[in-house]
This record gives structure tokens, sequence and C-alpha cells, in this order.
């Protein structure tokens, strides 16, 4: 194989997998600054390095490493590349050689991420990057707004480019309602990408214009406003949350369906009520990440009510999900596994998340290893989980090769008992008090064994994460050959030959009237 | 199957009428503001009881959706190759049901909640009249209190059981969050803005304050306490160090503070 047909592709497929082995990469570096944190964390006191500055550069790097560029990379950039075109029946996306550009910015981006590691002054202003601390740090605050800038740029690139693939390269008679939920689903985080990336990017371009060039957007002593900043970060930083949420719920549900042999369970409820409802709130919760910031009380109180509103449509996706294993036909593969590991870690992060919806709940959660532990089961693990069930899911298809049952499902067990191990303890530590992005608990001795079961807990899951990524490793080089449609899926990515040729079907695909991706128990 | 569906339909109105039941009991129980009585809401004590109220919410149906999801996992699990599943094609009318009657379940235990939350809310707001207000300015990396008469601490607040201290807060570095654990309040400290929070010290001891907004490198060993005492004896202190700043003031040398600061104060501060 020709490495240059790789790096200049512009097929969707090649370009989708170069997503996926760049945020893997990213995903090991960002996973062994975790465990280098509780490394750190298992003694009172310092542990392995006796610098605080390097600690908060390993938590700056592991938080924006693993949204920038594993997350969001992995589920808008490998899934969304490599499913849509497969799933509605297109040769490739509307834009391939635009699609390129968006791999090789991507690329530079993560690229630019991980020299922080080499640099003199790292940038240690964690993955918020709040003013004032940012403009007077020495670490190198435009190191994270070019890193920022520059994955924006290219998730909205991708945006575009899928917005069009969706409305116009769709297969004859693949109508809207025939979608599957994760095409929705990533046309939904999509929208939202291309309404909020902007503000992110204003928000970070400030700083680095208060700092090097001597504006003052953000210095109240001489007219700026440091909550000014908080604002524009989290308008587009909590919409981010949903840019992860949707697509990897709608991995879960293809997963789910083509597991339990069964139709999505009330799909208009599904797409309307739960994906159109999350993209119509999104934008209009962003307080709740400044609660104790002196915010007016009036936007305090308003947006409580609008963030416990978010458990509609989140509630009814689940009920979706719950819904489609009623009268299933399930196995239990490893990519179900996973699938049915996220309905449960997202069962527990979404309801710890409504006591911070309260305002006044949150005085004094806020910036408690709570916070952590809630945002790590509802986002960060689960979409973990999500991008791992996916990529075992669509792993034949990808490689025409079949991976190891049974290490995956030793890797799922072991990460879901890691997990669970890590971030319940952390929830429980936070309540009594243990604040956040803390070096040293020197005044917390009594969590001390709490932070050493957790160190426990996070060498089991990376344990786990290493065996799947090993087992995929083998798998692509020598599983045995899978075939076409292995789990017996109707939807119209498994109709092609594994792995798909360049241009996908030897001739296009069209669907008949009375199919849908999820048309089980009928034929 | 069309009757599964039903049922499981009235399963849901029985969950409505749960949530109501839940409504009547608990709402009365809580009396946060205590009416037109002048007595003192400790929010400390709300927050307690509704953060239980809250996780009772939360438990109950993590439970009800957890059981149903692994009875559904273990109960339709495939009998032999090739199965299919069959659940029911929902008619227009179930499948409207099914995503409106859930909504109204939700957004019921939503308002539930958030009138709770208002509630306490204007526990955490509303500072009672007859108050001890204390100046703070947080700075990288100490806390330091000013009373109304001019007695300086760092990293030590010293107050009087039983009576209620406001803290109204600026920052003259970066951002800094005053965080007392055993009181249930934090609140961000910042430059160009002055926020404040309340808290009601009961009983004679000492709280841990710390640092819960990212501040810097030494931000982890950002602490001080909260020192309550019986009334005399902060009396007694107050007085003592009033008078020692007005002889050492009126002998012209330099206002000393309980504790010697640290870093210089930026010039500029704005009141909101």
């Amino acid at each position: 194989m020709n490495w240059k047909e790789w790096i200049f592709t512009t097929d969707h497929k090649r370009v989708g997998v170069l997503y996926l082995i760049g945020s893997i990469a990213a995903f090991a570096v960002a996973g062994i600054m975790a465990l280098l944190m509780r490394a750190e964390l298992s003694t009172v006191g310092p542990t392995i390095t006796g610098n605080p500055t390097q600690y908060n550069v390993w938590l700056y790097a592991h938080g924006a490493v693993m949204i920038l560029g594993f997350q969001i990379p992995a589920l808008t950039g490998f899934f969304a590349n490599f499913c849509i075109p497969l799933m509605i029946g297109a040769k490739d996306v509307a834009f391939p050689r635009v699609n390129a550009l968006s791999v090789w910015l991507f690329y530079v981006g993560i690229i630019l991420a991980l020299l922080t590691f080499f640099l003199p002054d790292p940038p240690d202003v964690m993955w918020t990057g709040y003013p004032p601390y940012s403009t007077i740090t020495t670490g190198n605050t435009a190191m994270y707004t070019f890193t920022v800038l520059i994955l924006g740029f290219a998730s909205i690139i991708g945006g575009v480019n899928f917005l069009t693939t969706i409305a116009y390269m769709r297969a004859p008679g693949l109508t809207l309602g025939k979608l599957n939920i994760f095409v929705w689903c990533t046309l939904g985080a999509f929208v939202l990408q291309l309404i909020f990336v902007p503000v992110l990017g204003t928000a970070v371009t400030m700083i680095s214009l208060d700092k090097y060039l001597g504006t003052n957007f953000f210095d109240p002593t001489r007219g700026g406003d440091v909550l000014t900043y908080q604002n524009l970060f989290w308008f587009y930083s909590h919409p981010a949350v949903y840019v992860i949420f949707l697509p990897f719920i709608g991995v879960i549900y293809e997963i789910v369906s083509t597991f339990a042999k069964n139709r999505v369970f009330n799909y208009k409820m599904v797409v309307y009520g739960g994906i159109g409802g999350i993209v119509l709130l999104a934008g209009e919760v962003w307080v709740h990440h400044l609660y104790v910031t002196g915010m007016a009380d009036w936007l305090r109180i308003g947006q409580m009510v609008t963030t416990l509103m978010i458990s509609v449509p989140v509630g009814l996706m689940v009920i979706g999900l719950v819904g489609t294993l009623y009268k299933g036909s399930i196995t239990f593969e490893t990519p179900m596994l996973y699938a049915l590991g996220v309905l449960f870690l997202f069962l527990i992060g979404g309801l710890t998340g409504v006591p911070l919806a309260v305002t006044s709940l949150t005085l004094h959660l806020s910036d408690t290893y709570y916070v952590v532990g809630h945002f790590h089961y509802v986002m960060a693990v689960a979409g973990t989980f999500s991008i791992f069930a996916g990529v075992y899911y669509w792993f034949p298809k990808m490689t025409g090769r079949m991976y190891n049952e049974f290490w995956g499902k030793a890797g799922f067990w072991l990460t879901f008992i890691g997990t669970n191990i890590v971030f319940w303890t952390m929830m429980d530590i936070g309540v009594k008090g243990m604040p956040r992005r803390y070096y040293d608990y020197s005044h917390f001795p009594q969590f001390e064994g709490a932070h050493q079961l957790m160190t426990l807990g996070a060498v089991i899951l990376g344990v786990g994460f290493l065996i799947a990524v090993v087992n995929w490793i083998v798998g692509a080089a020598r599983g045995p050959v899978a075939g076409n449609n292995p789990w017996g899926s109707r939807s119209l990515e498994w109709t092609t030959v594994s792995p798909p040729p360049h241009g996908n079907w030897p001739s296009p695909p069209s669907v008949a009237e009375d199919w849908d991706p999820y048309c089980y128990g009928r034929k | 199957m069309r009757d599964a569906m039903k049922r499981g339909l009235a399963g849901l109105f029985g969950a409505a009428g749960c949530l109501a039941a839940e409504l009547a009991v608990a709402v009365p129980a809580y009396d946060g503001k205590g009416a037109d009585a002048p007595k003192i809401v400790d929010p400390a004590a709300g927050w307690d009881h509704l953060w239980r109220e809250v996780l009772i919410d939360i438990t109950i149906i993590g439970i009800l959706f957890a059981l149903m999801t692994a009875y559904f996992i273990w109960k339709y699990r495939a009998r032999g190759p090739g199965q299919e599943g069959e659940s029911p094609k929902l008619s227009p009318a179930t499948a409207v049901a099914w995503a409106v009657i859930p909504t109204f379940v939700f957004l019921a235990d939503d308002l539930f909640v958030a009138a709770n939350g208002w509630q306490l809310w204007n526990a955490y707001r509303q500072v009672p009249e007859n108050r001890l207000e204390v100046h703070l300015e947080s700075g990288m990396y100490s806390w330091d209190y000013t009373y109304p008469n001019g007695v300086r601490t760092q990293n030590e607040l010293k107050v009087p059981a039983g009576k209620p201290v406001l803290l109204r807060m600026t920052s003259r570095d970066t951002l800094h969050s005053h965080f007392i654990p055993d009181f249930r309040v934090k609140e961000d400290s910042m430059p160009g803005r002055t926020t404040y929070l309340w808290f009601l010290p009961k009983e004679p001891g000492e709280h841990l304050v710390t640092c819960a907004e990212y501040c810097g490198v030494m931000h982890s060993y950002m602490a001080g306490k909260v020192v309550v005492v019986p009334e005399a004896e902060f009396n007694a202190w107050y007085e003592g160090e009033g008078t020692k700043l007005k002889t050492a003031g009126a002998a012209g040398a330099p206002v000393p503070a309980a504790a010697p600061e640290t870093a210089p104060k930026s010039g500029k501060k704005k009141s909101a």
C-alpha cells in the first residue's frame, strides 16, 4: 500500500480512518496525562513531581486534547466521514478535497497540541483558559489559542461539507424519514458547530490579543470585564457537550437497534423531540457554568429552568433507547456490551447532573470533584465508550476483518469496572468538599484513601482501553475475514462489500419503498 | 401488543401520579423562607435538606430506568440464531402519547426541583439585616479580610457564633473562589466586580476555607479558616484590635495589619 495514497486521499473512508488514527493517538497521550495526574494524587503532597506547574500542564493537556483532539474529531470526524456517505448511499461527500483539507488541519491542530510538551513554557491555563490568569501567566497562551482556532476551523469546514452531503446526496428513494438516527444526530451536531464555534474562536483570539498585543477586553482596570470571556467561552462550550453527545448517542442507537434486531422505538419522537429539542435548548443553558461567578440573579434562575428542561429531550432519547430493547432479540457481542455500558453510565451521569442544574445546590457543588465525576460519566467516558463501541461495530466494514471477541469483552469489563471505581468515588468526595484542579490536597488528608482507590481504578480502566486498541491493531492485521454483513443489520452501509471500494458501491444503490434502516421483523 | 403499549402508558400516568404525591408531601415540608417570622434561615441547613430531596428524586428515577433496562436485557435476549425483534409499530396516537406524556412527567419533576431550588436560592441571596459585614480581597495566594472598624486579618476570619456573616468580595489579580465546605457556600471573587456571600456560623469551632477557582500555580495551597468564637470573646478581640489600630493611627505609625500582606494592592477597583 502506497502511503501517498493515504496522505493525499480524498476518499471519505480513508479521511475517516486518518481521523480515527489521529484521534486515538491524541486519546493515548491525554490518557497518559490522566494516569500521571492520578499517580501524582496517590499521596498527599508531592508524589511524582515537586512542581505544581507540571501537574497543571498535564491537567490542561488532558482536558484540551481529550475534548478538542479526541472526542470531537473521533465523533464528528471519523464516524461522520466513514458512516454518513455509506448510510445515505452516496459515492462520497459533497466536497472531497475540502474534506481532505479538514483532516490535514486536524493533524496540524493535534501536532500543535502535542508540541505543548516540548515548549519551555507550556500552557497551564486549563482547557477553559479563563482570564485574568491566562493573560498574566508565563505559560504559552498563544499555543492554546492556535490549537483551538485550527481544530475549530477543521470542524467548521467538515460541518459545511456534511450538511451539504446529507441535503443533496441521498440515494434515490432515501427520504428524510428514512435517515439513520446517527445521521440525524450528526446533522444536529454540525448545526451546533456552525453556529457556536465562531464564538469560541472569538473568545480565545481576544485572550491572545489581550496578552500579546495589549488590548483590554478582559482587564477591568482599563474598562474590560473578566466575565465576558466566561460567557463567550461557555456560549460555545456548553453546546460543544451536545456536539459530543448527539453523535455518540446516535452511534449507540445504531448498535442497539442492530443487536436487538429491532426497529428504533418511536423514531419521530427521537428525531423531533430528542435531537430537535437538544439543538433548540443547547444555546440557552450556558449560564449554569457561571452559577458562582456573581452573574445577575435573574439569569442564574432563568437558566436553572432551561437547564432542567434539557432533561426532556435527553429523557426522550433514553426512552427511545430502552424502548428499542423492548421485544427485541438481543445478542451481546462486544459493541453491544459497550453500548449497554453507555446506557448505564449515561443514566448515572445524566441524573447526577440534576443537582448541578439547581443554582442553589451548585453553590456548594461547583468546582468540586462532584462536577468532575458528573461530566466524566455523562460526556467523557460515555462518549469514549461510544467511540469504542462504534469502532468495534464498524470494524468489519472498515477492515473486512474481525476482532477477537474474547479480548473485546475482557477490555470492556475492565474499563467498565475501572470507570465506575474512579468516577463514583470522585463524586462522593466531591460532595464532601474536595475541590477540583488541586495538585496537592494537603488540606483534605481525609481523602487520601479515596484518591488511592481512584488511582487503582484508573489503572484498571487504562488497561481495558489498551486491550481494545491492541485488539483492533491485531484484528486489522490478521483477524479472520468478516464478510459483508456480520451483524445482520438492515442499514445501507452493510449492503456493500467490506471494505468498500473507492466510490462505495459498484453501481449506485437505490432503496425500496418499504425499506428503512431499521426494518427488522418484517422480512 | 397494542395492549402492552397501553399498559406502558398507564404506568407512565402512574409515575405522574407518584410525582404529584411527592410534590404535595415535599413542598410544605421545606419551610424555606420562614414566612413573616424574623427568624434567620440557615442556607447550609436548607442545602442539606434539598440535597437529600433531589438525591431521593434522582435515585428513584435512576433505579426505575436501570431495573427496566436490566429486565428488558434479560427478558428479550435472543433465544436462537436468526431471530428478529418484533416490537409493535406504534399508531400515530400512541407515538404522540409516548412523546407528550414523558415530556410532562419530566417537566413536572423539573419544576418541582426548580421551585425548591429557587426558594433555597432566595435564602442564599437575601442577607439578614443583623449581620457582620466583612470586606474580602483575594490575591495570589491569600484571603485578606477587613472588618468594619478597619481591623485586618489574613487567611483567618474570626466571627461571633450566632450572627450572620456577609462577605463582600473582590480580587486584586486572578479569579478565586471563597469556598467554605462546612457552610455549603462559595462565590467567585474577581477583579473589577464585587460579589458577595453570607453564612450563619452557629457553634464555636473552626472551618476550612479553600480556593475553588483555578487561580495559578499555588491554587491548591490557597487555604484559610473561619474561626467561630463565642460572641463575648469575639467582641473583646474586636474591640481590642480596634483600639490598637486607633492608638497606632493616632501615634502616626503606619497601620499594621493583624497579619502582613504578601502582595501589593492594585489601585483601581470598581464597586458594583
